[in-house]
């Protein structure tokens, strides 16, 4: 298990922009995506707000190229642009010549199309196309069609709101066992009623703009977004000699056990999972020069990963921010997403500001970094923490 | 690398599978398109309380979870890894019906939090206080397989010494009933002995869960040797025994050395020229064994499957209700097994005796 895993591109759609260029560009303008939601027709309209992507449904088929009797969901749409455009930019044109694997990850599958036909499928023969892509693994499945991966190595994991995150790790772990050469991993979700109303039953939204580590946070902003990366193995590099973007250099998945949903109040499973990546990656707590942190502007979360990096990082807590004021928070898309945001931040030497915050927490007396500041970073780190205490964190590096 | 064994096994499904000291004594035959488990008594593994907060897929998983870990003699495990294809479809059911009925209001959390697919494994790890990896697959036919291509990774390579694996499918009652809708499932009602003769669309649906545990020790009670697991997203126009016996070279191995196949036949007359082109072809002098007439299809059947394997292998006996030809195998030493849904994710894991 000791080869490098190498990043060799990357493809993100969210609310803050249509590529990862774009994506970029929003980062530095410090421009949110947050607004009232308009695709989805719900009571809670003017309690909520949301991060959504600005193409229709029709938009993206277009873009795909797909016939009018298409059957994908939302999620299977706004996957295949995002893995697409990861496979350009690795330059990649036979996608079948190298040992090739795509893990996606999503948490509510073709939900969106359920939803909105549930009572009528039995009425309607010319929706039924959509009754079988209710379950995760079908975005998955049109995501390799898309990309013409044939008698591969598929799959798709469901752990809340670290699921893309752990779509990274167990990618990693594959290239560096040797099993796979290349792997495109990441994950989705779209806005759907489902999660709103779930969120909302739990008493986490927000109804207005989220900001992460205030005082006074109020809670978070589902948001809907889709991101790839492609994954090559030392083999792969070696034959090619193609431009690194960074490496996945740690990596560790940790469960809190504490709560079915909420993270114990001293981040247990959060401080664990930052831990051990260090380990694997050999790094000491002094390496790491930036954190994306989960950051959701709950009142769990914040406090939670707040108090797991003290007892990670002690006296010394690196620079630190979370991106979920741009984009909201997409579920298990979020670790992907926030991969490119940490290897941009990587590949320009520059933080990204935590939005929207106003007041010190009282709890402790670490603030996350408020401007866009220039800064080396040789490595970042990025945490992904679920309900139900499923914690993941990653650590990129710019050198192998 | 290290070696992987089945050290343990627990299984709930349509057979009267949850008591480690038999092996399908008594066959249930069935008449039916929708069949349920063979219940274990849930509270004597879960409180009164939970047992009737929790809905029945975590239930499953929890209790046959709990009985694998009493088969290893072990109170907890490094690494939680569950598969499950459909997730826990009775919550999803209930919350998206509460909130379309009511237009979005008065809803409780509770059926979101139990619809979430990775509430199984977290409820597991609740119970177990088992603060290690803890990933959920979610991945149609292959959900169970991924687990378990996953725990064999993490053990080869020593990043963790006891993994539990499960595979579990509940059944919603009204995505059944979408699923008769398009044909996935059958619409007529089909006798147990009669599943492979049926001769029309769709399978006879089920749930169940099938939990291991595997390690990188062999220890007193191992069932099996996994060798290797690999799955397809798609065949494309690849014959199944070309697929297969590429698979067998990749391992080192020839048609011979494969004493039983285990094949996923589920009555689907659309689909199960899949097996039937392995039985013909390849596998035609080989004994040819198969199970969904006992526990039904359902996304994580597989791991019945695997729990079928393990017992032979351990038992060193082979029930007359599972077989599909009449050739008899002279040892039972090697196993392979074959699975796919609806012509997609297809899976072969390879098991040796210990």
């Amino acid at each position: 298990m000791s080869r490098g895993v190498a990043i060799t591109g990357m493809g993100i759609i969210s609310a803050i922009g249509n590529n990862v260029e774009e994506n970029y560009e929003s980062l530095l303008e410090g421009k949110t995506g947050i607004s009232r939601v308009s695709k989805i027709k719900t009571i809670h309209r003017d309690d909520i707000m949301v991060g959504e992507i600005s193409f229709t449904n029709q938009e993206l088929e277009q873009q795909l190229g797909l016939s009018s009797d298409n059957n994908y969901s939302r999620a299977a749409l706004l996957g295949s642009i995002a893995a697409k455009q990861a496979i350009v930019n690795a330059g990649i044109s036979n996608i079948n010549k190298y040992k090739t694997g795509l893990i996606s990850s999503n948490s509510v599958g073709g939900m969106d199309m359920t939803e909105a036909h549930f009572y009528d499928y039995f009425q309607n023969d010319a929706i039924q196309k959509y009754i079988n892509g209710h379950h995760s693994g079908d975005s998955s499945q049109k995501i390799a069609e898309q990309l013409g991966l044939e008698k591969s190595f598929v799959t798709t994991i469901s752990t809340a709101c670290s699921s893309s995150a752990n779509a990274i790790i167990l990618g990693a772990r594959l290239i560096k066992s040797g099993q796979l050469d290349r792997v495109i991993v990441g994950g989705v979700d779209c806005l759907t009623k489902f999660t709103i109303n779930g969120f909302k039953s739990l008493m986490i939204l927000s109804d207005t703009f989220n900001s992460p580590f205030d005082e006074d946070r109020k809670g978070l902003n589902l948001g809907e977004a889709s991101a790839f990366l492609v994954l090559e193995s030392d083999k792969v590099l070696q034959a090619k000699n193609k431009p690194v973007l960074g490496y996945v250099k740690g990596y560790a998945n940790t469960k809190d056990a504490y709560h079915q949903t909420a993270s114990s109040d001293n981040g247990d499973g959060a401080t664990l999972a930052m831990e051990k990546a260090l380990k694997v990656a050999q790094l000491s707590s002094k390496d790491i020069t930036y954190i994306n942190a989960h950051g959701t502007a709950t009142i769990n979360n914040d406090l939670s990963e707040g108090r797991a990096i003290l007892r990670v990082f002690g006296n010394d807590v690196p620079l630190f921010s979370s991106t979920k004021a741009y984009t909201g928070h997409t579920l298990a898309a979020a670790g992907a997403i926030e991969a490119v945001y940490s290897i941009l931040a990587l590949q320009n030497n520059i933080v990204f500001p935590n939005l929207n915050f106003k007041t010190q927490m009282k709890e402790f007396n670490i603030t996350p970094q408020l401007e866009l500041k220039e800064k080396e970073l040789q490595t970042v780190m990025s945490n992904s923490f679920g309900f139900g205490g499923n914690c993941s964190t990653v650590i990129f590096s710019k050198k192998q | 690398m290290k070696t992987v064994y089945i050290n343990s096994i627990g299984s709930i499904s349509s057979q009267k599978t949850f008591d480690n000291s038999e092996f399908l004594d008594d066959i249930i035959s069935y008449e039916d398109n929708v069949i349920s488990v063979v219940n274990p008594t849930y509270r004597d593994y879960i409180s009164p309380g939970d047992s009737r907060r929790m809905s029945k897929g975590i239930k499953m998983g929890i209790v046959a979870s709990k009985i694998a870990l009493n088969d290893a003699g072990l109170e907890t495990v490094d690494a939680i890894i569950i598969g499950t294809g459909m997730g826990l479809l009775k919550g999803f059911e209930k919350f998206l019906k509460a909130l379309l009925d009511n237009n979005e209001q008065f809803l409780t959390p509770t059926s979101f939090i139990q619809s979430t697919h990775n509430t199984i494994g977290g409820q597991i790890a609740l119970g177990l206080k088992c603060k290690g990896y803890n990933f959920t697959y979610v991945h149609d036919s292959i959900s169970f397989e991924s687990a378990m291509l996953d725990a064999k990774l993490m053990l080869e390579n020593n990043e963790a010494n006891v993994v539990l694996v499960g595979g579990v499918d509940e059944i919603g009652d009204y995505t059944a009933e979408l699923h008769k809708l398009i044909h996935h499932i059958k619409t007529e009602k089909v006798h147990s002995a009669k599943l492979l003769k049926s001769q029309t669309e769709g399978v006879v649906y089920s749930e169940g869960a099938n939990f291991f545990v595997l390690s990188n020790e062999i220890q007193n009670t191992s069932y099996a040797v996994i060798e290797a697991i690999k799955t397809y997203n798609t065949l494309g126009n690849i014959n199944i025994n070309k697929v297969v016996s590429e698979f067998l070279k990749e391992n080192n191995l020839d048609i011979e050395t494969i004493d039983i196949v285990v094949l996923g036949n589920n009555g689907d007359i659309t689909h199960d020229y899949y097996y039937n082109d392995l039985s013909a072809g390849i596998f035609n002098s080989t004994q040819q064994v198969y199970y969904k007439h006992l526990c039904g299809e359902f996304n994580t059947a597989s791991s019945f499957g695997v729990w079928l394997a393990s017992k032979i292998l351990k038992t060193q006996k082979l029930p007359e209700a599972i077989k599909l030809n009449t050739i008899e195998a002279s040892k039972y030493k090697t196993i392979l097994l074959y699975n796919q849904y609806r012509g997609e994710n297809h899976s072969l894991t390879l098991l040796h005796k210990c």
